[in-house]
């Protein structure tokens, strides 16, 4: 994609390919001989691993929408029609709404390790913000996913998330009306969402293409969070990251099929198998698990407008993290201070996914929930807005190995 | 041949300005039909009214009927809830307006204001926070410290009244522009 070329044409088409159309230079320079940092681990896998969750999605998508109806009186029906009588249909409506889970799973992992070995600094910033548009993108395409079996949970949650909305003040309830098509959600609004749930994900491609084209620029990070010094610090993609990527595919498709196969609704929600009632909100709104800590976040803040803004912000300040983050030094390995601090935004996500899966008013060791909430919001931005600028300018880095090559060589 | 002349490179510029423009208005005018669209039909917009009979609910009940697709809630209040509901400071609530469509905007959320008759509450049942549908209290049933409602997504409370007391929503629940025809019927919208 960029930089100079090694491919050299042999045969009489790839010659007559390459003055016109040089489709199979590309595919040589990206995916045969790009030079990859040797020493990338386990954890640098998922980028292969998320490109298949999306064919899956795609895949079993086109095939789903052959046979569901996008209408308020038969959505739901057609959904049970796919489970009980197309050929396969449960299956194929199984590995998409489990693959769901996994694409989130796997870009969750992703994006926690871009963030572990500074893969956003310079001059990887563009390659992290691209990243956070496609999970922008994702966030979107499986919300309008989740409303197309109109069950009780699809109704609502489109009915809470839509609301988000009418918080902007002036124009806010006239944008919700917009995109419902009607005073509340209904037929219109799930028409419509189908339509955009079937677009987003070929954005999502597209998009994803500029993330491969900007990360073949510089080249990948790596778990050093050192720059390759020389050719001895690189092996070519192809055998053997082609290899180790297969691999985990393989265990990654193996833990996928014990869902799709033995627990098919670990991650569904029984209240989606009723269809949807406007009349009667479940007991509890809970969203998908991969939206529980911002859903957490929304709720910890007792102010409409600014529970709203909190929500964005969650996810907009991660843009900024290639600016925020002071130090010199890209990988946590080096840093003493931020590999602690990293740990505990982890550790803060997931009590933040927990509380946003628990009633409101819970109570947990007497301690209401919604104050756990309030502290884990506090650290999740304080993290990013305070702790990034700070400990990056106040820590002293461990020494960096001369190169790649040299902690494995010994000198 | 002569050398353009600063004439000329005005008239240029205006060109370039004009066709600019142009094109920034034909640009706007075909986009606007592709926003549109997506706002309530004409059909959809069509001013639909419901007409409830009263005369099966029973004091302390609240029953709820669905209006434009959305629960709306008629509530017959007990003497006490009325008188709950009236002891009310208005300055003391997080919302101070009655948000009556029958009434001015800037119209005080007393208790008055919120009801046609005072045993009778008719309202939307939808929580102005997140669009919920909250839950009603009622003496065997108590959800909340205020007595109305409580909405289960996030938490917010209502009073008698159907005024917001605690939580995360910013307004009162509408009420609706309705009309009684008789003693036992009302007409909403």
């Amino acid at each position: 994609m960029s930089g100079p070329s090694t491919y050299n044409p042999k045969s009489g088409i790839e010659k007559w390919l390459d003055t016109r159309l040089p489709l199979p230079r590309l595919l040589h320079d990206t995916m045969n001989t790009f030079p990859t940092p040797k020493n990338l681990n386990f954890w640098y896998v998922f980028g292969g691993i998320l490109t298949f969750c999306l064919a899956v999605q795609i895949v079993t998508g086109i095939v789903l929408a052959m046979h569901y109806k996008p209408d308020a009186a038969l959505a739901f029906g057609s959904v049970e029609k796919i489970m009980r009588e197309v050929n396969y249909g449960w299956l194929i409506r199984y590995v998409h709404a489990n693959g769901a889970s996994m694409f989130f799973l796997a870009v969750y992992i992703h994006m926690f390790r871009g963030l572990y070995y500074g893969s956003y600094k310079a001059p990887r910033e563009l390659i992290w913000i691209i990243g956070v548009l496609i999970y922008l993108l994702m966030t979107a395409t499986a919300f309008f996913g989740y409303v197309l079996p109109w069950g009780q949970m699809s109704f609502w949650g489109a009915t809470v998330i839509t609301n988000f909305f009418s918080a902007i003040p002036l124009v806010g309830t006239h944008i919700s009306t917009w995109l419902w098509g009607d005073f509340a959600v209904g037929d219109a609004t799930l028409n419509r969402f189908f339509s955009l749930h079937y677009l987003l994900p070929f954005v999502i491609a597209a998009v994803v293409g500029l993330h491969i084209w900007a990360l073949h620029v510089p080249g990948n990070n790596n778990p050093l969070g050192i720059d390759v010094k020389s050719p001895q610090d690189t092996v070519p993609f192809h055998p053997y990251y082609t290899i180790k990527d297969g691999f985990y595919l393989v265990l990654f498709v193996i833990f996928f099929s014990l869902f799709v196969f033995y627990a098919p609704e670990f991650f569904g929600n029984a209240d989606n198998a009723i269809e949807a009632n406007p009349l009667v909100t479940p007991p509890e709104i809970v969203p998908e698990w991969y939206l529980l800590p911002f859903y957490a976040i929304l709720r910890s803040i007792p102010n409409k407008l600014l529970g709203v803004i909190a929500l964005g912000a969650a996810i907009l300040v991660l843009a900024f993290i290639p600016w925020l983050d002071t130090s010199r030094v890209r990988s946590c390995r080096f840093r003493p201070t931020m590999k602690w601090l990293f740990w505990f935004f982890v550790v803060d996500c997931l009590i933040l996914g927990y509380c946003g899966s628990q009633p409101v008013d819970a109570v947990l060791a007497g301690i209401p929930l919604v104050l756990v909430a309030r502290f884990g919001t506090a650290y999740y931005f304080g993290f990013f807005i305070l702790l990034m600028p700070l400990v990056g300018l106040f820590e002293t880095p461990k020494p960096l190995p001369a190169s790649i090559s040299q902690p494995v060589l010994g000198e | 041949m002569t050398a353009a002349t600063a004439d000329d490179a005005t008239r240029r510029d205006f060109l370039y300005v004009a066709s600019g423009a142009m094109g920034g208005v034909a640009v706007a005018a075909v986009a606007w039909p592709l926003i549109d669209q997506m706002n309530p039909s004409t059909a959809a917009l069509a001013l639909s009214s419901v007409e409830v009979p009263l005369d099966s609910i029973q004091v302390g009940q609240g029953i709820t009927v669905k209006w434009r697709g959305q629960p709306l809630f008629v509530r017959r209040r007990t003497p006490e809830e009325i008188a709950k509901a009236r002891a009310v400071d208005v300055a003391s609530l997080p919302d101070p307006l009655a948000n009556n469509d029958s009434l001015p905007e800037n119209a005080p959320a007393t208790d008055a204001n919120r009801t046609t008759k005072p045993e009778w509450l008719v309202l939307k049942g939808v929580c102005t926070h997140l669009g919920c549908t909250p839950t009603i209290s009622t003496p065997t049933d108590v959800q909340g410290e205020y007595g109305g409602w409580l909405c289960h997504c996030h938490g917010s409370q209502y009073d008698t009244a159907g005024r917001i007391r605690k939580g995360p929503a910013p307004r009162n629940l509408e009420v609706p522009p309705y009309a009684f025809l008789s003693d036992t019927r009302i007409k909403v919208g």
